[in-house]
Formats: C-alpha cells, structure tokens, sequence
C-alpha cells in the first residue's frame, strides 16, 4: 500500500458507466504483523458517515490492523486514511479503564458499583423531587443502533424525559429536517451506485474530497474514464471537489437561499420543469415558481457575489443532464437557513423527477458513521421508526410495543433539541445530563459557556467515553466505554446500508460496553411496563436489535427482514422485510412519498420560522403520497461589520474525525495535521500583512483564539479554521478550538447549529516558531506554494483528478 | 363608515406588535431562537405597516383612545426566567390575535367594497400574521412543561 497520508484516495481504478467499480482491497497491518498470523472479523469503519464495510485483524487478542471487504456494496475493499489508521487509538495507552467519580473536586478511581449507585440515587432523587424533566441525554453519532435503541427506550419510556438529543443535531439534523419538509419522512431516498452511472453530480457545502474520501474515489475513478460526470461545486474555499469541478460557485458565506432560488427561477425560465411529473407528484408548485421569481440571475449574482454566467452555466447543466445526483453538507447545515436551503436541493430534483432513478437522487450526507441511526432509533430528537409525536396512533404503536401507558412517553412538543438541552441546564431545571461518547467542551458554539454550564454545581454530569477529553474533564462521574471493535452492534450508512461490526477484542480494563451500561441503568432503576415486567427485556445486542426490528415493522426504515447472520456477508440496504428481503436500491422509485397525513413524520414546518403545522392545517392539503415542494425568501445575514469585517467558516479536514478523541491517538493522522489553523485568503493576507506561519490573534465577540496562518485559496474576505481541535494534547495552552468563537446560534426549523458566519477580525501577532501545522494537498493547501510545500501539494492529484 | 376605526386599530396594531417583538427580543436575548425569530417577526410587522400606509391615506385612520374599546397597549416590561418567557409569548399571542382578527375583519369589509388594493395587502399579510401565531403558539408549546413544572 502506498503512503495513505499524501495519497490520500489511493490509486485509481477507472471506470465507465458502463462497467461496476473495480475491487481494490486497502489493508493495514502492523509492522511485522503478516497476514498468515491474523483472523479477520466483520465490521464496518466508523470514522466517516460512508460506512465502509470492513473486517478487523485480530492477533494475540489485539486490534493489529483492518482491511477493506471487497464484496461490501459501499467501497468494494476501500478504506480512507482515517479507516486504515484510526483504529490504532484502541490501543492507545491513555484509555479509560476505571469508573471514576469526582470527590474533593477530583475525578477518583472508582467500582462500578459505586458509580452506578451514585448514577441510580442521584437519579432517583431528582426524579422524586422533580419529576423526569430534571433528565437530559446529550448522545452520540457513534453508538451502535442496539445501544441507541435501548437509551431512547429508557429515556422515552422509562424515566418520559423529552430532553434526549446527539451531537448529531451538530452535524445532520438538516438533512433528516429537508427529507421531512418535502417527503413527509426522514430516509435518503438516494443510493451510491448512483454515482457509478450519473451524468451530473452537484455538491453543495460539501468538501466530500476530505469528509468522505472513498465516495470522492468513487468519483474520482469516474473521472479517469470515459463518459465522466460534470461537477459543480458551491463552496467558498478552493477544495479539490472545486479543482475538479466544471464549475465552482465560491458563493458569500449564508448566501445559500439567494442561489438555490435562483437555480429554480432559471430552471422555470429554461423551461425543464416536468410539469407532468410535478402535477402528479408534488404540491406547491405555484408558491415555489412565485417565490422564484423574484431571484433573477443577476441580482442573485449580486447578493452571492459570483459572476451570473457561471451560475447560468450550473443552471444549464442541472437542466440538460440525462440524470443528475445532488450532495449537501455542513456548508449548507451549519450556515443561513439550513433547512430551508436543503429543501431547495430537493425540490430541484422534483421539479425534473430526478429521485428514483438509477442516477438521479440525493446524497443529503450525515456527519458521522452512525447518525442516521440516532435519527431512526428515538436516542435522539425524534421518536423511534420515523413516528410523528404529533399522531395519536403512531404514540398508541409506541405505547402498545413497550407495554406502558401513551401518556409515560413524552409527546406535548418536539423533543428537546441539544440547543435548548443544554439552555434549561444553564438554567438550572435539568440537573441529571447523561453525556455518551461526545465532546461538547470542544464541539459546540461558545465553549466558554458550555464549560460554564457542565462545571456548574447544581448539574450533575454523568460522561461515558472511551477516553480522557475535554468533557470528562468537567464530569462528576466518568464511565469507560468499550470502543469499535470491542463490542457487537449495527448501523447504517448515508444510503440506508445497514452494516453489522462484531466484536473483535475484550474492552480494556473495566471498560464495558454502552449496551451493558444501559441495561445496568434501566435494571438498578428497576424500570418496570404496564404489567410490571422489565421494561428492557434485552441483554444483549442480539437481543436489542429484535426489539428494534419490531419497532420498525411496518415503517419506512423497516428492518424486519434482517438478520445479523445477513449482514456478516455484507451490507444491506433497508428497508428490507418479506417483500423486499434482500434489502431496497432506491427509495420513491414509483415517485409515492410518505407524506399521507397518517404515516408521515411530522406536519412540518414554516421553513422562514420553524412554525409547527398543526394536524388540523395538514389535514386540510394533505399531500397523500405526493411531496412537498416548500420554499421561502432569501433573509440576508451580514454578519461582517466595522469591528469585525471578516467572515469565520469552521470545518474539516480529511485526516481528523469530530474532535480528535481517536484520530488524534493513530500516529500517521496526527502527524499529518498535528495542530490547528487559519486560512487566509492571500489578498487579505498581503492586505493585512499576514505572511505564511505567522501567529495570528483571530477575535469575534465571543472570544478570541491565537493561531499560525496559512495563506491560502478561499474566497476573499472569509477566513476558517478547524473545528478539531481541543485542549487535551495541546502543550502551549493557548486557546485554539474553534468553537470559543462560535456565537450559539440555531435553524429555526432543524435546530441546528450555524458554524459557518461569524464576524471575525485577525490581527498579527508576530512570528511563528513552527511552519503552519495545515496539509498542502486539501482545501487547505497554499495560495502560493513554498517549494517544499508544492511538492507536497502536487503529489496526490498526479493520480487523480 | 367605521373603516376608518379598524384600519387604524390594524396600522397601531402591527406597530405595537413590532414593539413587543422588539421588548421580548431584547429582554429575552439569551433566549436565542426567541431573540433572533422576534427581531425577523418585527420587521415583517413593520412592512405590514408600510404595505397599510396607502390604505390609511385612501380610508383615514381613526385611533380608539378610550382605555376600555379595544386597542393594543404596548408591552410594560418583559419578566424573567422560564415562566417569565411563557408569560411574554402570551402577551405576544394575544397582541398577535388581535391584529389577526382585525385583518379578518378588514378583509371582510374589503370583500363588501370590492376594494382590489386592501384585498391585495390583506393576502400578503394576515398569512404571514397566521404563521406569526403558529410559531407563537409552536414555543408555548414547547416551553409549558419545563416552565411550569421544573423551572426554578
């Protein structure tokens, strides 16, 4: 294998559409380890949200390296740098092996037993003072559906506290909201093979280049062949996906509104609107063409601040494509009017019927491996198998398949989105916050108050992780947790593919698993049905998932038709029951959509407000079947002003995941990006007499953060930095995370955070010790490459694209 | 003709109503999504006024002063804490429902006159109020319980 670090897609293996995609098996090994002396056990890489299938090497019961399956659907034997080299952090020394409990102010070795007991009386106390809206649950993108699904059942219907959100609110909560709005229900209706045959594919906000690079391969590949897809990418820095595209539209950050309402006015005035098509599957096409109207091409040139031909040119390839394939991600979730934008996405496929199709669909991407299952399961801010809060029926399936009164499970109101969790712990009316496997001392908006609120005294913080982290740091009780590897679950990909990850090697120490944790819990709580029995007849993944395969029956995620004995051949794509029992390609392909008023999700929203539609209102148009093409107006953000001229996007880079917690432990990784960074573009640069390594002092009104520069290729007058990196290895102790510059700001429909506009200034300090920690052949490469630094930069794209 | 009487209690309305939003806004700022969707909700009362301002010109606009008729009083004060911000949405929703029903009410008469200009500014408007009161309603909903229940 070649050096992963500066090639980072591996070699290519062209392809038409003509031909599948080739096999090509990436293995790592240990050095000294060889293949004779390893078994091999099924998993799936939980380091990006592509879901590579892939097996574990196991000697002398250690992880001693991976390999990708060449029969998995999803990479055909690939894996990504952060796949080949993350697992390495399992045996990383610094694991967490003992319960610990703060004492005198200081985190103690303690038994489980002992934590457990404190977790149990501190809860049974609350709950008989306060009742259970003293709890909250802040999880992950990173469990296992098993251990998802036995969190959202206590919580939902054991204890009946609404306050369950992940950190997936961070990062895909956008995606699950647009699919809801348009089609009624979460689900991608999209499949990858999709890019094997494409004609188009348009990624908006979506450096998949870095944030799923074995999709890009995929790409990457078609790109080496004949009959390659055009690309278009809308992203304000100069990624690799835009040095490949035909055409990059570096739009104004929080402009998103503006372009999409623009590309559907030109594709109304281009006349490829399927006028049959939409009459017989969507409503609402004349508000949105009214809506459009008012973007003409030039003003919306204006307001994005990219030149009007090269957005007519998108528009005209999206309009002439045979078949287009259309990616979002955080440029669209986490900046102006998320959802609202990512619903544009949708409804641009509707107005042709491209959804369906071999080739023609979304990718409406997730963050992490595994967040599309906190969406499905109820661990999070919705209720389990895609049920609407709002149905009395879908509450009654509930109430009936965990035997317990349809009043214990909490159903007033939404569930409580992670913003607004951690607001009543501010304020001092949640007091239990159950944190599993997440980082918020690093991963929200203003860290200064998050650290404020977990450090509280009235708020005890219960934190289950497999390593120290910034969060366990400011915990009352600490948890070690078994990692990938170490324990059995499943969990689904971006196009719906349900992977099963054995257990590979025996957690450190005490470590134990989440599943183990929260049966402990839901035991000593002694959490009872209606008739008594235990409310969590499970006791092992095995068990969990037949429970949640039942849950599913008769959904749209319906996963009754698998089995763990199916998924160790391979992925399968859900859903999949007795009519579909080797899984389903594609979603809506006889353009049906699950919008009748008695199985969709939700009855929506108003996309400009986040204002709920009642039952009664949905009733009144309701759509049975047919989807939702909703829209709204442009709402102009200028977050630059006098004191604070520049905008500060935050982001990703291809060699770490989330906040570091694993790939900052795998050498290779950590050696490639080893600190954080601002990018500058290098008009402002010279402008500001900022030079390449210089120690910049970057300020917003909410904080400030000292870091080296890199002068490089975004749009003028945007700066950004990695949102990676926290405190725990940071030897200078300045501050550095991103996130102590972030303002808490949300979409009013999905909640999500916006990472993506803040009004920054940056200021030179003066000199720096080191060269700028940032990798040269990303995004985040040199505007004018340094020999050394150009050599480096080059490299990788010879062999590709 | 008393035209007049309601087209000034909508003109006054929408203003006070942009007001309230302004007070809650400002009172409430850590509340962020409230903050952020009053300072939105403002501004379209706001245009309500300026899209009403040729309709005053046309009709007259008589103001009611007479305490006890009905007419919007702006807010005083905004309270504090969680109850405190379930009492503010009230007063949000009360102001809010009385500039709805007097679009209704305009409407109708609008309807009678066969008046193309009011029925124009009622269909831009009254829809935008509806959805002002739905979101009103959608953060009531969803604060009640802690409000009422846990808040300290």
């Amino acid at each position: 294998m070649t050096d992963r670090i500066a090639d980072i897609w591996g070699e290519r293996t062209p392809h038409t559409p003509q031909q599948p995609w080739p096999v090509r098996v990436d293995t790592m090994l240990d050095e000294g380890v060889g293949e004779a002396a390893v078994s091999w056990v099924p998993s799936v890489c939980v380091l990006c949200s592509n879901g590579c299938g892939c097996e574990i090497a196991v000697a002398g019961g250690r992880m001693v390296g991976i390999r990708g399956r060449a029969v998995d659907r999803v990479n055909h034997g690939r894996l990504g740098p952060k796949g080949l080299y993350g697992w390495q952090a399992a045996n990383s020394p610094d694991r967490l092996t003992r319960p610990l409990i703060r004492r005198d102010g200081v985190l103690t070795e303690s038994t489980w037993d002992e934590a457990m007991s404190l977790i149990t009386d501190t809860s049974q106390h609350l709950l008989a003072e306060s009742g259970p809206l003293s709890h909250g649950f802040y999880s992950t993108g990173q469990m296992f559906i098993e251990e998802y699904y036995t969190l959202g059942v206590i919580g939902k219907a054991g204890l009946g506290t609404p306050h369950m959100d992940g950190n997936t609110r961070l990062c895909t909560a956008t995606a699950a909201a647009a699919f809801k709005e348009n089609f009624g229900s979460d689900g991608q209706p999209g499949s990858y093979t999709d890019l094997d045959v494409t004609d188009a594919i348009f990624l908006y906000g979506h450096n998949m280049a870095e944030t799923q690079t074995v999709l890009w391969a995929r790409i990457l590949d078609r790109l080496a062949a004949p009959n390659p897809p055009v690309l278009v990418c809308v992203d304000p820095r100069r990624s690799n996906v835009a040095d490949a595209a035909e055409v990059h539209l570096p739009i104004r950050p929080g402009t998103n509104m503006a372009l999409l309402n623009g590309l559907i006015q030109q594709l109304i005035e281009l006349d490829a609107v399927d006028h049959d098509w939409v009459a017989a599957h969507t409503i609402g096409y004349d508000d949105l063409a009214r809506t459009a109207a008012a973007y003409p091409l030039d003003k919306v040139a204006d307001i994005c601040g990219v030149p009007a031909r090269d957005i007519r040119r998108a528009a005209e390839i999206f309009t002439t494509a045979p078949s287009v394939m259309s990616t979002v991600l955080q440029g669209v979730y986490q900046s102006n009017q998320a959802t609202a934008s990512a619903c544009q996405v949708n409804n641009l496929h509707l107005l042709r019927g491209l959804i369906g199709r071999p080739g023609s669909g979304l990718l409406q991407m997730n963050g992490q491996p595994t967040a599309q299952n906190n969406r499905e399961t109820g661990a999070g801010g919705d209720l389990p198998g895609f049920r609407n809060w709002d149905n009395p029926e879908h509450i009654e399936q509930l109430a009936r398949l965990w035997n317990v009164d349809p009043l214990k499970i909490p159903h007033w109101a939404e569930s409580t989105h992670a913003m607004q969790i951690f607001r009543y712990a501010e304020q001092g009316s949640i007091r239990l916050l159950w944190i599993v496997g997440t980082n918020p001392a690093v991963s929200m908006p203003d860290l200064a108050r998050i650290r404020r609120i977990l450090a509280d005294e009235r708020l005890f913080v219960i934190v289950q992780d497999c390593f120290p982290t910034e969060t366990t740091e400011l915990a009352d009780v600490v948890l070690p947790a078994a990692m990938w590897g170490e324990r059995t679950g499943t969990c689904t990909n971006v196009d719906r593919t349900v992977h099963l990850s054995d257990k590979a090697v025996d957690p450190p120490g005490q470590a134990r698993s989440d599943l183990d944790i929260f049966c402990d819990y839901a035991q000593r709580m002694d959490l009872r049905d209606r008739d008594g029995n235990p409310l969590i007849g499970w006791h092992d993944p095995e068990g969990a998932f037949a429970a949640w395969r039942e849950c599913t029956r008769g959904r749209p995620c319906d996963y009754t038709g698998i089995s763990y004995e199916q998924l160790r051949a391979g992925g399968v794509q859900w859903p999949c029951n007795d009519a579909h029992p080797d899984g389903t390609e594609r979603l809506y392909t006889d353009g049906v959509f699950p919008t009748a008023a008695d199985e969709c999700e939700t009855y929506g929203h108003d996309l400009l407000t986040g204002a709920g539609v009642s039952p009664q209102q949905y009733a009144l148009f309701d759509p049975a079947g047919r989807a939702m093409l909703k829209t709204a107006h442009y709402q102009p953000v200028d977050p630059s002003s006098g004191d604070y001229p520049l905008v500060l996007t935050t982001g990703r880079t291809v060699y770490h995941f989330h906040t570091r917690t694993k790939t900052g432990r795998a050498r290779q990784l950590n050696d490639a990006a080893p600190g954080p960074w601002v990018e500058v573009n290098v008009d402002d640069a010279t402008r500001l007499g900022l030079a390449e390594g210089d120690l910049a002092l970057v300020e917003t009104e909410n904080g400030a953060v000292r870091l080296p520069v890199r002068v490089a290729r975004g749009r003028p007058g945007t700066v950004f930095i990695p949102f990676h990196y926290g405190t725990w290895d940071d030897p200078d102790e300045l501050p550095r995370a991103a996130n102590e510059l972030v303002d808490t700001v949300w979409d009013p429909v999905s909640k999500q955070p916006q990472f993506k506009l803040a009004a920054a200034r940056i200021t030179r300090l003066g000199p720096g010790a080191h060269p700028t920690p940032a990798p040269a052949n990303t995004a985040s490469a040199p505007a004018e490459p340094e020999p050394s630094l150009a050599a480096a930069a080059r490299g990788p794209r010879e062999g590709g694209a | 003709m008393h035209l007049a009487t309601y087209v000034g209690l909508l003109h006054g309305g929408e203003g006070t109503l942009a007001d309230a939003y302004d007070m809650i806004r400002a009172g409430h700022a850590e509340e962020k999504e409230v903050a952020r969707t009053c300072r939105l909700l403002a501004a379209q009362c706001r245009e309500h006024v300026s899209m009403l301002a040729p309709i005053v010109e046309r009709y007259g606009e008589h103001r009611e002063t007479e305490p006890e008729r009905l007419h919007a009083d702006t807010l005083p004060s905004t309270r504090s804490g969680g109850v405190g911000l379930l009492r503010d949405l009230q007063d949000l929703l009360l102001l809010a429902t009385l500039v709805d029903c007097t679009w209704t009410a305009v409407y109708q008469a609008a309807q009678a006159l066969r008046d193309h200009d009011l029925i124009a500014a009622v269909s831009a408007c009254q829809p935008e109020t509806k959805v002002q009161l739905a979101w009103l309603t959608t953060q009531l909903k969803a604060a009640a319980p802690q409000a009422l229940l846990v808040a300290k």
